[in-house]
């Protein structure tokens, strides 16, 4: 697999399938593992991290059903490829950072994906679509077992797996949900709901993880504490608190639906129409509107677009691939312009 | 010259990063120079805050913590303090009277509760499924269901018995090697 395939290939997160598809866009598990005695990347020399990944790769092949996956070393990707991975949130922007022996599996469904020498070892992630945090978190459990038995992992009975930062000792596990929650933005509910959310110990990030803004009314809600409860127990919590957001967003909608349904359509026909119609525009305007054309279809005011064509231009706007679509470097312009010609192009299709 | 991080923009903001003793030049346009350094000030609050949290140690004990060393990879305590990240496993080890109440302050908890790797499970297997019988024993206590926290107390009576009587001639599984 090259990394131009996965162009022409829907993320599992944006197919718009599973549970609450609606709200949730999709469920992902992240575990942090580190190989027993061997300094973490940020402490260890070149020969070291060349050591381990080294063994990472070695164990992969290993693993009869990870045959599928490809690795890709960091130094081997150019720019524009790393930016593409992480719009496809296959990748952390602190792994394109410049350092030495970094790498990336990914298997060809976009589901699991291992970032070799990121902060810790490996740092693997699988992603569902929709609200599915425990199937994810069973197919990462399996993946982990299997690893483990290659390699010797650093672990106490005490605090459980050994982590570069201290914030992820014990599971390594952060199991978090991204939702789309236009109703409690635009009622200005958000801000309470987020408060609350910091308060029970989760955290709420962007679009694209730590240090990254919300945009597009895009919420990114995962589990801060790592020790002291089981992987389960985290989800578990997890779950129970996404489930009550999912509830308030659908009351906001529909109050808002039967208060001022006129100014709700308006709103969104008008996001549909300059979406339609316009010949230059930048991502951040691209999101915002789309966002409220998703809205639209959730609630049945757009009939004509399903919810999947509608995530696909989410990613396909994006800059990195806009130009890896032109195959070609783009000034920023140049980009908008092509990006207004694809969404006309996608949404007068039907 | 583009920017290193997106490849998109004209580089403007040129930095000198320094890792592993080498020095690296990172050009980057003002957007992306503007995302690094969103996230150098939430790296550096991360370990102010870690730092933080790990002065609660008596003066008299500063220099004999500072001085505190990791044999395996040589990262010493002092090094922790103003980074904020181990420098490998056995850092756990060896810091381990200071990190105790560091992970109890960031987690609420300092007792691991999840998976392990497979070769250490027997004994851990055990601990946790003690700890499980242990919280629905209280649970069944707080709901007044006497019979069940009865059965209940029974089980943990027999576990710990196993668990004593195997613990006393087999050595604790602990490193995680095979
Ligand atoms: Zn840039
Ligand atoms: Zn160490």
């Amino acid at each position: 697999m090259g990394l131009n395939d996965l162009l022409n290939h829907t993320s599992e997160w944006l197919k718009g399938t599973g549970p609450h598809s609606d709200i949730v866009i999709s469920s992902r598990v992240r575990l942090a593992r580190n190989i027993d005695k061997l300094p973490f990347p940020h402490w260890g020399n070149k020969k070291q991290s060349e050591q381990v990944l080294k063994a990472i790769e070695e164990a992969i092949q290993r693993i009869d059903y990870l045959k599928p996956t490809t690795v890709f070393k960091l130094s081997d990707i150019d720019s524009l490829d790393k930016q593409f991975l992480i719009e496809r949130h296959l990748m952390s922007i602190e792994h394109a950072q410049k350092a030495d022996n970094k790498a990336i599996v990914i298997d060809e469904d976009e589901v699991l994906t291992i970032m070799i020498n990121e902060e810790d070892h490996i740092r693997m992630q699988v992603m569902q679509s929709g609200f599915n945090l425990f199937e994810a978190w069973n197919i990462i459990n399996k993946i982990d077992d299997s690893l483990a038995k290659e390699l010797r992992i650093a672990f106490l009975p005490d605090w459980g797996y050994l982590t570069a930062c201290p914030t992820n000792t014990g599971t390594g596990m952060r199991g978090s949900v991204m939702l789309h929650l236009p109703a409690l933005v635009i009622t200005r509910q958000i801000d309470r709901v987020l408060a609350a959310i910091s308060k029970l110990s989760f955290t709420t990030r962007g679009l694209y993880g730590e240090g990254t803004q919300a945009s597009g009314n895009f919420f990114q809600i995962s589990n801060q504490v790592s020790l002291g409860h089981s992987e389960e127990g985290i989800i578990d919590n997890l779950t129970g608190l996404i489930r009550q957001i999912i509830e308030q967003e659908n009351q906001a909608r529909q109050a808002m639906f039967s208060k001022n349904q006129a100014v709700l359509e308006d709103r969104i026909n008008r996001s549909l129409g300059i979406l339609r119609s316009a010949h230059i525009i930048s991502s951040q305007e691209t999101i915002e509107l789309l966002s409220m054309v998703r809205l639209g279809a959730d609630l049945g005011i757009i009939k004509d677009i399903d919810r999947r064509r509608i995530n696909e231009l989410f990613i396909i706007t994006l800059p990195a691939h806009l130009q890896k679509t032109e195959n070609k470097k783009l000034t920023s312009i140049e980009r908008d312009v092509k990006r207004a010609e694809l969404i006309r192009n996608k949404l007068n299709l039907s | 010259m583009l920017c290193d991080v997106c490849g998109k923009n004209q580089a403007t903001v040129h930095l000198t990063e320094i890792i592993d003793e080498q020095m690296n030049e990172l050009h980057l346009c003002e957007d992306c120079a503007r995302q690094k350094s969103a996230q150098m000030e939430q790296q550096f609050g991360l370990s102010d805050l870690l730092a933080g949290l790990a002065e609660f140690e008596k003066p008299a004990k500063e220099a004999e913590s500072i001085s505190l060393k990791c044999s395996n990879c040589g990262l010493t305590h002092a090094d922790f303090k103003k980074i904020g990240r181990l420098g490998c496993g056995e850092c756990y080890t060896s810091f381990k009277k200071y990190l105790g109440p560091l992970l109890k302050r960031i987690h609420g908890s300092n007792q691991h509760m999840g998976k392990s790797p497979l070769k250490v499970t027997k004994v851990l297997k055990k601990k946790i499924d003690l700890q499980d019988l242990r919280n629905s024993l209280q649970k069944a206590i707080e709901q007044e269901a006497f019979e069940e926290a009865a059965k209940i107390r029974d089980q943990i009576r027999e576990l710990e018995r196993k668990f004593s009587q195997e613990h006393s001639n087999d050595t604790e599984e602990k490193d995680g090697t095979k």
